[in-house]
Parts: structure tokens; C-alpha cells; sequence
């Protein structure tokens, strides 16, 4: 039955088929050494990256402290519910999830809602941040198994100054898209981390930030957290030591009540700014987590400019706290001290009058006399007789028209007019381009093209104290430098120090206001008023209106500047009050009482009260209107995730220089 | 008495029993891949294949007991039987809705495309130990021969299960090669799918061609579909020469690897007891398909021999098809690794299976002794 050739063939194509099955085989065995051996590195590598995950360990940001070492930015633990949109799947689902466990109020989701569809699927949304322990264990129990939800425990920016110190500090805030795109550091995409925005957080930024540590962790396909393999620990951010005096920023701020206003204080010999105050301001601890859009409008609408830093950003014409300039140069350029200028009140250039501040002129005038009575008729003729090149290259040995080396996002470096200048300026019209002598009139009491900051004031006035090339500094991390002399003869420096002496202590004085309550603690300044619009011919001959009865807008600027004690100058000052009417009035006060802290603190709160009171009664009557106001007309619209505040300084009209100059009020 | 000197000691001792020692080891290992990759433990998988593999060893080892000519005779009826179930789970499907692969025997899930695998093996060796030497490849005896391919191979496509249909027709087609049917058929047929192939493709389901399209481009969607073939690369390959070790595989410990107890048993073994593991895995069932070739060369009827070495070319397709699957050498198809993979229906074709090679195994000892 059993056909033994169809065995043989059988047999045959059975070998065939067993060599088929050996073959494939061998190929299986071969690709399983290919894969194990020849590849087994690589795939190792990818099983480890599957397997160990690395994540950041956020560094924390450093402290900044004050001079004495109390703190002006610190840390503070915080608990917030982020939304990450990448691991989301419905983000309907997720909100009424999340509003099973804490409250998202209907703006609040208006703008998770809009991060979420403007914003880059990696970067996380926060949907609530300060969330009480309660809530933040609440989420911790009740929403972790929602993807894309996760509760974080992480560090937030606390500024106990608040206001007082934002304009020098600045804020933090989440790093833009556009920053993640140029730095590639996974840091910046970090939910919760946070960067410098402004002041010296942003200048400083770098040293503040530390480095980041990283933790491996062995991760199931699903993400679950196996084991810790190992942590490399993060490196905060360095401390940085101011030169500001902490409390006498805080109560320089303070002092000022609700005007506009800049105070610097700066030590005469080190440099070192004590304090640099800037009001009003905006609450920095608010702008590090997130602007409510009404804030932000409100911020944005006040004419007193509270995101401006005005120490350094705002300008200003100096007035007649430039006349010590004018002065210099004059002794300088050899004028005699005790020449004498007949006053009249009035001081003719071909058609047109230029006017001393007092109507009725000062009768003889000499150098001794000019600074204390801040005769306008003196410096007139002194500035024509030198010169206004002169009178720049004065001012800019004395720091003005130039920014200096410190951690500030922004300076304004102002404008020293000389010929020069005016040529660059207007350089195609050979007419316009022509300095004239009207300029240099205007020049010689700090008015016309003339502008500067209060910075650039409190500098030159510590140089006119200590004689020497004082630098302003922020950061106390090196030795006080020793500064190079001015070389200005003492003699001439001695003259301008007695006049500044006597605008404040002499019977005839511009600043009797200023004059020290500390015993044996001499102040020396000088006054300023700055005139902030035109003087039309009607006007005048009508009458020049008084300050009082103007529009905030349009009343001089009110300015002092001035050091103490007289005999060894030890701290220089500069006080801006915009639109404050009179320097001698109201500015000096403010000069005083700061340095008043510095020697006596006590006698110097004792003034606070009355001032904050009569500035909140002020502050509440301006609210209760503008409330009534806001409410109509505020806006829908909501801010943007990222908070970007781009400041120019203002621009101010400047004055026809040849236009006569209107009698001002005695100072 | 009569019973304890009966002649079935005798027939127990002509027992392969050394394949069965190959089979025991083979699933022995099996079962600590199990336990392995239950994170070490007995549960849920490596206990119950234990007690399964006993039972169903039992049970092959009673199949072998049976002589061949049982299964010369009962060849047409078991064909016919799971032809009218294959029919049957198409019909309850399309009463039911939706893609059926079994039927409910009330006491067990019975997957008739299962054991139509064997039923077509054992068909065609019934139908070509009749045909005589010369008449393979006349058309009039090649064609019933291909008709009784194609009706399984159809329906079993019609489930949808493709993985199941082509180690149908891979059965019938390697019994066909071995009665002696010429050889240029199949070179010509060769030619023919290819120029098929188009069509075919128009025919799979997405699903099926998405299979195909990521096998040969896995990374293009690591994510998704190409992630149990990426997965199973990376598994294969950190393991090295050595492996990481009993118990320390990553990938399947940590879930990287999908299906880690079922169709990719292989890369979790591998993981753990690299090169050096797999290639005993490849030499154990090396030594069970060389006997089986052995056998089949040393049976005497043609329906032994054809029986004998188509099922041990079943379980070759098996074997070969998984691991090319688990090697990234072959698209996704949902075929477990014999004896090693978790689950009953394919450890039971298996077992069967090796059962019949057993029987006419010891047929022939019978006779030779």
C-alpha cells in the first residue's frame, strides 16, 4: 500500500521544508542577535529614556535685601491648581470638574478659557493661584485623576513694601512664549516659574534665578512615579544687598502722601542711593501673580503715572535747582564774586523782556546773594556772559545729561542743550540750527531745552557736596569706591555750598521751609519751580493766573534738592513733586523731613499722621468719583496672560526760548 | 489483572516521551515568563496556564493514544462539523452584530477557526492519501483540493481574522507542497498573489492595512499603532546577550511593553533572559520541529506522513510568525507564541495538535518494533 516512491518524495520535499523552517530560523536567531547584540546599546538607551524621566527642580529665586539686611523681595509658599492644556482632554469636562472642588468665578474662566486658546499647548494656565490648605488638599484628593489638572505647591514672590519700593524692584512674572523660543531652557517653561519684569528683578535677573536642580525618576508607561534614582539639588539664586535704606525708602514714600512725586536720597561720599522713591506706584505683589484687567486700566488712565519709574525715567526741568551750575561755570569762567547785577525785575534782550520770578526786582544782586534770593536777573547776565557751552560743560561734570551704571531696566539721560547739541538736533535748517542768545538765557536758569531726571539731580547735588565724582550705586556687593576729586576749586564750591546754606537759613532765603528741626544738623539746598506750560501775551496782560487756580496738569513742577549736614556733607537729596506748584513750599518740607529721619527718626514720623490722613481723605474722595466713572465706562476687555509694560518717557513741549519769561511767584 | 498487563503499558512506553520532555520545558519556561511578567507573582496568569498545561499535556498524551486510521476515518466528518460551525459563528455574528470568532458550547467558548487549522491539514492528507502517485497536480484532483482551502480560509476572512486565515491556508498550501503537487504550481501561484496583491489590499480592512502600512514604517506613529512594535524592539534589544536579569525587565514591568503576556511573551522573555534566552526558545522548538520532521519521514502511509509534518508546519507557522512579529520582521497580527503565551484556546490547538504528531509517532514504533 505504502508507494516507495512516492515515500522518497515525500522525503524529499519534507528536507525542503525542513531546510525552509532551519533557514527562517537561523534568520530569527540572527535579527534576535542583531536587535540584542549590534543594536542593544541603542535600545538600552531608549528603554532607559522610557523609563527614567528627568524633571526640573526649579531653583529658588534669591532674596533682595536692604542695606541692613531686611528683606525687600522674599519667598513665600504658595498652592495653586494649574490647568496644563497638552494632557487636557475637554476643557468643558475639566472646568466643571474643577468647579466640583473650589469656586472659578465667570471672569476668572473667561480667562482660563482665552490662555487656553492663545496660548502654546506646553505652556501650563493657571486657574487659580493662593488657594487655602483646605482647597489645595481638596484638589489634592478629589482631582488628580482629571488629566491635564494638577495641584502645585511651588514659592511665590512676596514684596513686603509693596508700592514703595516697585519702581527700583520691579516684579515677576511668566517668562512670554517668545523668551521660551529664543533661551530654550526648560526652566522658562516650567509651570510657575517666574522672571524679572521689571526694575532690578529684570536687570538682575540672571543672578537671581540660580540654576535649576533635576531629579530622575523611574516612570511607568503611564507616568506613575516607581522610585527616586537620584537628585541633583538646585542652586537658588543669589541674595542681593542693596544700598537702599529700607525704612527710609519706606518713609520717604510715606512722606509724600498722594502727590506724584520722586525723593532720592544718595550718600554724598559712597554713591550709595539710600532710597529712591518713586509714588505712586503699583503693588508689585498683585503684578507678579496676575493683573485684574480693571487694575490695569485704572494703572494705565491715572495722570500720575504709577508705572512709571520717575527716578529714573521721569524728566523734568530742573528750574532754578540749576542755577549752582550756572554759578560753577560763571566762577569758572572768572567772574568775580562780588560783582553786582542791578535787578529790576525785568531783563531786556533786543525786543523782547525776560522776567525775574519777583516783580519788583532784587536792587543789587552779587554772586553771595544771587543763589539765596535765586535772582533770575543775575543769572541772566552771568549765563549771556559766559556762555552756554560753558554752562553744559558745567552741568555735565556735575552728572547731568548722562545715565549711569546701575541695575535699572531704563534711565533717561535728559538733554544738556550746548551748540552743539542744537546743530544735531536741527541740523538741516542752518536758521533753526543757529543757538541764540534767548537760549542761553533760558539755559541759565534751568528752563528751555534743558531737562533732567531726578536721579541726575541727586547726583549733582551730592558732587556739589563732597566735591568729588560721585557715582550712584544700587547694589552694596563691592567696597565703597573712592571717587576722584571734581577738580572745581574748594573756594568756588565753598560759595555755592554758603548760598545753598543760606537759601535754607538765611532771613532772605527762598526755603526758610526746609530749615532743620535737628540741633546741631545744618540743611543746605536750593528750590525749584518749573514751568510747565506757555504764558501767553493775553494771559499776562491780564494777569497771570495763579498756580492754584490752574488744572493739575498745567501747574509748575515743584523741586528741591539739597544736602546735610552743611559743615560735613554726608547725604544729598532730590525731591520732584510734579505739578507741585512751588518748590520752596512744598518740595523743601518733603527734603527736610526725609533728612530729618536719617538724623532724628522719631522727630520725623511725628509729621506722618497729619499727612496720611489728609492724603487718604484725599485719596477716598478721588475714589468714591472715580468709582461712580470707572463703572461706566470700564472695558470688557481682558488682559493678556503676560503682562508687558512698555513705557516711554513722556515728551514735553518745549517752550519758545525767545518767548519772555512770565513773573513768577517768590520763592 | 487482566488490565494491569494489558498491552496499554506497553503502548504507553512507545510514547515519544522525550518531545514530551521538550514540550514540559518549553512551557516550564513559559510559565516563569508568566510569573515574571505578573511582576512576580502566581497570579493572575502563570498558575492557571500551569493547570491548564497539565490538563491538556493529559490530554495530548490520551490523542496519541488513538490510533491514526481513527483520524483517516473521522477526517471528513470533523472537517464538515467545523466547516458548519464556521458557518455558524458567521451566522450568530450577523444576528448579533458586529465580528464573532466563537460559540458559545454553554461549558466553554469554542472557536471553531481554532481547530480548523488542524481539520485542514488532516482534510487534505485524508483526500491526497488516496490520490495516486502522479495525479497531484491534474487539475481535477488540485482543484477539490483547493476548494477545500478556500471555503475555511474565506470565512475565517469573513470574521474578520486574518492572522487565523492565512495559517489556514498556509496549512493546506504546505500539505499540497508535500503530497507532491509540482512545483511550478506554486511558483506560478506565487506570481499570481503578487499581481493580486492591489486587489487584496482594497479588500483588508482599514484596521488591516493600517497594520501593514506601520509594520513597514513603525515609527511613523509611535504613539499609536507602531508603539507595540517600537516597544517590542526596544524590549528585545535592552535586554542584550545576557538580559536584565529575572524579575528586572523595564519595559514590561513598568508597562511600556503592551500585550507583554500574550503576543509579546517573546520580548518579555527576551528582555529579561536576552539573547542567550531567546535563542534556547528558538533551539527547543527547533528540537520538536526536527522530531517532527523525523517522525513524518519515518511514518509509513502517506496520510501519517502529510498529517504528521503539515501540523508540525502549523506550528511552525506559528512559531515563525510571532516572533518575526515581536522581531519588527512582521506586521501585527494577533498570534500568541505557542505554549509560552497566556491564553487557552491557542495552548489547546497546540496541545492537540503535538497530540496527533504524538499518535503517529508511536503508530510507527509500533510497527517498526
Amino acid at each position: 500500500m505504502d508507494d516507495p516512491i512516492r515515500r522518497a518524495q515525500f522525503s524529499r520535499r519534507a528536507l525542503l521544508l525542513g531546510a525552509g523552517m532551519a533557514a527562517t530560523g537561523s534568520l530569527l536567531a540572527g535579527r534576535l542577535a542583531w536587535l540584542a547584540v549590534f543594536e542593544g546599546e541603542t535600545y538600552r538607551l531608549k528603554a532607559d529614556g522610557n523609563r527614567v524621566q528627568n524633571r526640573l527642580v526649579p531653583p529658588r529665586r534669591g532674596w533682595i535685601v536692604d542695606r541692613n539686611g531686611k528683606p525687600i523681595a522674599m519667598n513665600r509658599p504658595d498652592y495653586r491648581l494649574e490647568l496644563r492644556p497638552a494632557d487636557m482632554e475637554d476643557l468643558d469636562a475639566t472646568l466643571i470638574a474643577i468647579r466640583g472642588v473650589i469656586d472659578i468665578d465667570l471672569a476668572e474662566e473667561l480667562r482660563i478659557r482665552d490662555d487656553v486658546a492663545s496660548q502654546p499647548r506646553f505652556m501650563p494656565v493657571v486657574v487659580r493661584s493662593g488657594l487655602t490648605w483646605p482647597e489645595f488638599s481638596a484638589c489634592n484628593v478629589r482631582l488628580t485623576t482629571v488629566p491635564g489638572v494638577a495641584p502645585v505647591q511651588s514659592f511665590s514672590r512676596h514684596y513686603p513694601e509693596a508700592d514703595r519700593l516697585a519702581h527700583l524692584i520691579g516684579y515677576v512674572g511668566a517668562p512670554t512664549p517668545e523668551q521660551y523660543r529664543a533661551d530654550r531652557d526648560p526652566l522658562l517653561i516650567y509651570p510657575g516659574f517666574r522672571i524679572g519684569k521689571d526694575g532690578i528683578e529684570r536687570h538682575e535677573d540672571r543672578r537671581l534665578r540660580g540654576t535649576a536642580g533635576a531629579a530622575q525618576a523611574e516612570v511607568t508607561a503611564r507616568g506613575e512615579l516607581v522610585r527616586e534614582l537620584g537628585t541633583r539639588p538646585d542652586q537658588p539664586g543669589e541674595t542681593l544687598k542693596l544700598t537702599i535704606d529700607r525704612d527710609l525708602q519706606n518713609y520717604a514714600a510715606r512722606r509724600l502722601g498722594d502727590n506724584s512725586a520722586s525723593v532720592i536720597v544718595m550718600d554724598c561720599q559712597t554713591g550709595d542711593v539710600l532710597a529712591m522713591v518713586s509714588m505712586p506706584a503699583y503693588d508689585p505683589n498683585v503684578f507678579s501673580t496676575r493683573v485684574p484687567a480693571r487694575l490695569w486700566a485704572a494703572l494705565q488712565r491715572d495722570d500720575h503715572t504709577p508705572l512709571l519709574n520717575k527716578s529714573a525715567m521721569g524728566l523734568y526741568p530742573p528750574g532754578s535747582t540749576f542755577k549752582m551750575v550756572t554759578t560753577l561755570a560763571a566762577l569758572e569762567a572768572g567772574v568775580d564774586p562780588d560783582e553786582s547785577v542791578l535787578c529790576t525785575g525785568a531783563y531786556r534782550l533786543g525786543t523782547n523782556l525776560w522776567h525775574c520770578h519777583a516783580r519788583r526786582g532784587h536792587g543789587g544782586v552779587h554772586m553771595h546773594r544771587a543763589l539765596p534770593l535765586s535772582c533770575d536777573t543775575y543769572f541772566y547776565v552771568m549765563g549771556r556772559r559766559i556762555g552756554v557751552d560753558a554752562i553744559a560743560a558745567m552741568a555735565r561734570r556735575l552728572g547731568l545729561g548722562q545715565d549711569y551704571d546701575l541695575p535699572l531696566p531704563g534711565q533717561a539721560e535728559g538733554i544738556v542743550p550746548d551748540k552743539a547739541w542744537k546743530r544735531r538736533r536741527y541740523g538741516k535748517d542752518p536758521k533753526k540750527a543757529a543757538w541764540r542768545e534767548g537760549e542761553t538765557l533760558n539755559a541759565s536758569i534751568g528752563q528751555g531745552y534743558i531737562i533732567t531726571n531726578p536721579l541726575q539731580l541727586a547726583v549733582m547735588t551730592a558732587r556739589l557736596a563732597s566735591g568729588k565724582a560721585v557715582m550712584p550705586r544700587l547694589i552694596a556687593d563691592k567696597a565703597a569706591p573712592d571717587f576722584p576729586s571734581l577738580g572745581i576749586p574748594d573756594a568756588h564750591l565753598a560759595i555755592v555750598r554758603q548760598g545753598m546754606i543760606d537759601v535754607v537759613n538765611a532771613r532772605f532765603g527762598t526755603a526758610p521751609a526746609a530749615r532743620s528741626p535737628v540741633a546741631d544738623v545744618l540743611i543746605a539746598g536750593k528750590t525749584g519751580t518749573a514751568q510747565v506750560r506757555r504764558i501767553s501775551m493775553a494771559e499776562r496782560r491780564t494777569g497771570v493766573l495763579r498756580n492754584e487756580a490752574l488744572p493739575w496738569k498745567q501747574r509748575d513742577h515743584a523741586l528741591f534738592v539739597a544736602f546735610a549736614p552743611a559743615g560735613a556733607p554726608r547725604y544729598a537729596c532730590s525731591v520732584i513733586i510734579e505739578h507741585g506748584i512751588s518748590g520752596g513750599r512744598y518740595a523743601a518740607p518733603i527734603a527736610r523731613d526725609v533728612l530729618t529721619y536719617l538724623f532724628e527718626p522719631e522727630r520725623a514720623l511725628a509729621v506722618l499722621p497729619v499727612i496720611e490722613a489728609d492724603a487718604a481723605a484725599r485719596r477716598a474722595e478721588r475714589e468714591t468719583s472715580e468709582a461712580a466713572a470707572a463703572i461706566a465706562q470700564e472695558s470688557r476687555r481682558m488682559m493678556p496672560s503676560w503682562l508687558k509694560i512698555d513705557i516711554k518717557p513722556p515728551v514735553f513741549d518745549v517752550a519758545d526760548p525767545d518767548a519772555p519769561q512770565p513773573p513768577r511767584e517768590p520763592e | 489483572m487482566d488490565l494491569l498487563n494489558g498491552p496499554w503499558r506497553q503502548e504507553l512506553g512507545r510514547l515519544p516521551w522525550g518531545v514530551v520532555l521538550l514540550v514540559c520545558a518549553i512551557a516550564g519556561f513559559g510559565l516563569v515568563v508568566l510569573y515574571s511578567a505578573a511582576g512576580g507573582s502566581l497570579y493572575p496568569w502563570a498558575l492557571k496556564q500551569g493547570v491548564r498545561f497539565a490538563i491538556l499535556l493529559i490530554g495530548a498524551l490520551m490523542l496519541a493514544m488513538v490510533r491514526p486510521e481513527r483520524w483517516l476515518e473521522l477526517a471528513w466528518p470533523i472537517y464538515g462539523v467545523l466547516l458548519v460551525a464556521l458557518l455558524g459563528v458567521e451566522l450568530v455574528g450577523a444576528v448579533k452584530g458586529g465580528s464573532q470568532r466563537w460559540l458559545n458550547l454553554g461549558f466553554m467558548e469554542f472557536q471553531p477557526s481554532e481547530m480548523m487549522k488542524l481539520a485542514i491539514v488532516l482534510v487534505l492528507a485524508r483526500y491526497y492519501q488516496y490520490i495516486p502517485k502522479g495525479y497531484e497536480s491534474r487539475p481535477d484532483v488540485l482543484l477539490p483540493a483547493l476548494a477545500l482551502i478556500a471555503a475555511p480560509v474565506g470565512l475565517v476572512m469573513l470574521q474578520p481574522d486574518l492572522g487565523t486565515a492565512l495559517s489556514i491556508m498556509f496549512g493546506g498550501i504546505v500539505v499540497l507542497f508535500l503530497a507532491g503537487v509540482r512545483l511550478w504550481i506554486f511558483g506560478a501561484a506565487t506570481a499570481a498573489v503578487a499581481a493580486m496583491l492591489p486587489i487584496a489590499w482594497n479588500l483588508l480592512h482599514d484596521y488591516q492595512r493600517k497594520r501593514v502600512l506601520i509594520f513597514l514604517d513603525p515609527e511613523s506613529d509611535p504613539r499609536g499603532a507602531g508603539y507595540h512594535i517600537t516597544q517590542s524592539k526596544i524590549a528585545i534589544g535592552s535586554g542584550g546577550i545576557s538580559g536584565k536579569g529575572f524579575l528586572q525587565g523595564t519595559q514590561s514591568h513598568l508597562d511600556y511593553l503592551p500585550e507583554l503576556h500574550t503576543d509579546f511573551a517573546f520580548a518579555t522573555m527576551a528582555e529579561e533572559w536576552g539573547l542567550l534566552g531567546g535563542l534556547a526558545v528558538i533551539s527547543l522548538y527547533g528540537l520538536v520541529l526536527a522530531w517532527g520532521i523525523r517522525t513524518a519521514m519515518g511514518a509509513t502511509s502517506q496520510f501519517q506522513r502529510l498529517l504528521s509534518l503539515g501540523l508540525m508546519a502549523t506550528l511552525f507557522f506559528y512559531l515563525a510568525i510571532n516572533m518575526m512579529m515581536v522581531m519588527g520582521l512582521a506586521p501585527v497580527v494577533g498570534i500568541p507564541l505557542p505554549l509560552i503565551s497566556w491564553g487557552g484556546s491557542a495552548m489547546m490547538t497546540v496541545m492537540i495538535l503535538l497530540g496527533l504528531v504524538m499518535g503517529v509517532a508511536r503508530a510507527n514504533r509500533q510497527a517498526n518494533a
